[in-house]
């Protein structure tokens, strides 16, 4: 099938690797992969900051760009839940509110895609470490997506995966972040040493967000646990 | 100083304070096991959410049919019912009351409608004498502070802490174990409770169908409250209404797991009049006040109308990690946490009070904890875009309308990112000083380094 694959703003400019790893993936499972270039964002941090105008600014010409795209694969669960979940809140009472709802009911996050659209599990990866899962709050608990990055992470060849004691938020929120920077620091080392704690030498999300946030805090501590997206786990051979 | 500087101020303090953390974070943990266990002998927790926020919608969507039905049925025991549309009304209403008894000193059980209304400030003011009967209530009474939590008031504190507080203010604590510390506290109340002129309580659950107010607690104070002084006094929100008694069923064990992690709270008693003829014990007098308080303001909301039905469990709370690493005390609210930082906007002013929709990441931890299905972190984005749009911030509104050019626009975005790539060597020789644009971040943080090559050049150049 055709995918259109939708680069989150953060991964474009910071994290290229994740998207190239989801290409690459996809590719490899015969899929045909489009990008489109006009689209940068999703609007989220202006819709989160409550300044709905300006996120439909930037979300309306991006709903129109995946007008016709059969499916939409996006490799972050926070802009994810953006498209499937608040745009259709966002574009209400307008008229774009069906194409919302319709762009809403074609898009996956990354994970999800490939274990509960494509059925597919083992992509023959190896990554030979110690490995725990953060799941990001709007992928878990707008998207519901808890089993897939875990399946998808057993089928690693080598993966050794060990479940942090604690569920909790990593304290990111955007632009929470610089507005409260203490509340999210704080947040921040907790989920820190929960990580610490599983001995892991790896933090892997689908959330590449949250990892930015987890992994500024690790590198200040001078930790050597690092963070990696989950899609370049699953590409590396 | 603004409420926002306020909460930033506190929140600084208690975010560094690795003590308060762990006190609070050992207290809850224990709290999410037993409750886990609680909710694992439900047939169906979430079908008991489920049926839960039914019937609040229900109580919720009548609430002028039920509060009829309530008042008459209290009534017709002889129990006076008054209407407060706000504090001063209410406060004005138990002044009146005090009075007439000419009553001097007051025992109370817990009501969270009391610190919303400021009852025992202005009741103390007035000379009269004031006593708090829950434990932890008492505790942070003898300390000058506001419950630190809705259900927990005194959660942040320690025993070693609890114990010096009876020696200074009490002369009497020979050690630290808990039942040593409950028992001078029960010598300090049972004096009181002899000796006051009124007992004031709040109320769980009031019952339409029968006219019957429903307490929930503990320690048995509320119980002791009610039934010796000759007059009592129950304050309660109009939203803690009920169709019938048989939805007790539900919520009983509904408030003890998600709020304690018990099957059941300990005592659970329903009052339905004041002492009746030939009745042996009770109060002579039952007054019930109703509040709105700007409740009523809530109920015209359709989108956040379902906030009225909190039962004040405090689940929220606790799974809160915001709750969890800046304490009570630092939202400066009656109602703290989630639940506090959905509806004081609505109940003391959108633009004073915003900050606490803004001090959130929408986790949704509380969501999914709260046993009646409040909506809690979408109505914080919401209240969000409701302050927004009545009041924008100059500089953030113009921030988001000159990236929503900026990402609209692929050369400019282009642009964007190689303006980044070049200005990072300027960025980490400023890092974290006051010339750091992005400071916040720096401060505790290292930014992400950007590589030359973004995702959209790699693709670009692939073709
Ligand atoms: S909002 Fe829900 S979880 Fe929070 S205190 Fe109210 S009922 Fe409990």
């Amino acid at each position: 099938m055709t995918v259109t694959l939708f680069i989150p703003c953060f991964i474009d400019a910071l994290f290229p690797r994740a998207g190239i790893s989801m290409v690459e993936i996809l590719e490899r499972l015969g899929h045909k992969v489009v990008c489109p270039n006009e689209i940068a964002c999703c609007g989220q941090p202006p819709f989160n900051s409550g300044y709905w105008d300006e996120a439909r600014t930037i979300a309306a010409p991006a709903l129109e760009k995946l007008k016709d795209a059969e499916t939409v694969v996006i490799g972050s669960g926070s802009c994810g839940a953006m498209i499937k979940k608040f745009y259709p809140e966002l574009f209400k009472n307008t008229p774009q509110a069906e194409l919302a709802k319709q762009v809403a009911s074609r898009t996956w996050e990354f994970s999800d895609f490939l274990v509960s659209k494509l059925g597919v599990t083992d992509l023959g990866a190896k990554f030979p470490h110690k490995v725990t899962f953060h799941d990001g709050c709007h992928g878990l608990r707008e998207l519901g997506i808890k089993t897939a990055p875990r399946a998808l992470l057993g089928k690693v060849g080598g993966l050794e995966f060990v479940e942090m004691k604690e569920e909790s938020c990593c304290g990111f929120g955007g632009t929470f972040a610089a507005k409260f920077p203490m509340i999210s620091t704080a947040m921040g080392e907790v989920k820190c040493a929960a990580a610490t704690e599983t001995g892991a030498d790896f933090i892997v999300s689908n959330d590449s967000s949250c990892l930015m946030h987890i992994q500024g805090l690790l590198s200040r501590q001078g930790s050597k646990l690092k963070t990696i997206h989950l899609a370049e786990v699953l590409n590396q051979k | 100083m603004s409420f926002v500087s306020q909460f930033k101020s506190l929140a600084s303090e208690k975010t560094r304070d690795l003590r308060h953390r762990s006190v609070i974070r050992t207290a809850l943990r224990s709290y999410e096991v037993v409750r886990d266990k609680r909710k694992a002998a439900f047939q169906s927790w979430e079908s008991a959410r489920q049926a839960a926020a039914e019937t609040k919608w229900e109580a919720i969507n009548h609430l002028d049919e039920h509060l009829v039905a309530l008042t008459a049925k209290l009534e017709a025991r002889g129990t006076k019912v008054h209407w407060a549309s706000n504090g001063a009304q209410a406060r004005e209403i138990i002044s009146q009351i005090l009075r007439d008894k000419k009553a001097r000193s007051i025992i109370k059980s817990k009501a969270m409608t009391s610190e919303e209304i400021h009852l025992n400030h202005a009741l103390e003011k007035e000379g009269y004498t004031v006593v708090e009967s829950d434990l932890g209530e008492f505790i942070v009474q003898l300390r000058h502070e506001a419950p630190y939590h809705i259900v927990f008031p005194s959660m942040h504190l320690t025993r070693g802490e609890i114990k010096d507080l009876f020696q200074k203010e009490l002369g009497d604590a020979p050690s630290d174990s808990p039942e040593d510390l409950t028992m001078v506290a029960r010598r300090v109340m049972r004096q009181k409770y002899l000796t006051a002129d009124v007992g004031f309580t709040g109320g769980n659950f009031a019952i339409a169908e029968t006219g019957m107010i429903s307490i929930t607690e503990n320690e048995g104070n509320a119980r002791l409250t009610a039934a010796l002084p000759k007059t009592m006094i129950t304050l309660m929100g109009i939203e803690k209404v009920l169709p019938r008694f048989a939805d007790l069923a539900l919520f009983l064990p509904m408030l003890a797991t998600a709020g304690a992690g018990q099957p059941m709270t300990c005592y659970n008693t329903m009052y339905s009049g004041p002492r009746q003829p030939g009745e042996c014990d009770g109060p002579e007098e039952w007054h019930v006040v109703l509040l709105d308080n700007r409740r009523t303001e809530l109920l015209a909301n359709a989108e956040q109308r379902d906030s009225l039905h909190c039962i004040r469990c405090g689940a929220c709370l606790n799974v809160c990690p915001i709750f969890r690493n800046v304490g009570g005390h630092t939202y400066g609210t009656t109602y703290s946490g989630p639940v506090g930082a959905v509806i004081t906007p609505h109940l003391r002013g959108l633009q004073d009070w915003k900050h606490l929709s803004n001090a959130s990441t929408l986790c949704g931890g509380c969501t999914e904890a709260c046993p009646v299905k409040i909506d809690l972190h979408h109505h914080l984005l919401q209240n969000r875009r409701n302050a927004s749009t009545s009041e924008p911030a100059f500089f953030e509104k113009l921030a988001y309308q000159t990236f929503a050019i900026v990402a609209n626009e692929p050369a400019f975005w282009s642009l964007a990112k190689k303006i980044g790539w070049l200005t990072q060597p300027l960025q980490s020789l400023v890092k974290g000083t006051a010339l750091d644009p992005a400071k916040a971040w720096t401060k505790t943080r290292e930014l992400p380094p950007q590589p030359l090559e973004s995702f959209k050049d790699w693709w670009k150049n692939r073709k």
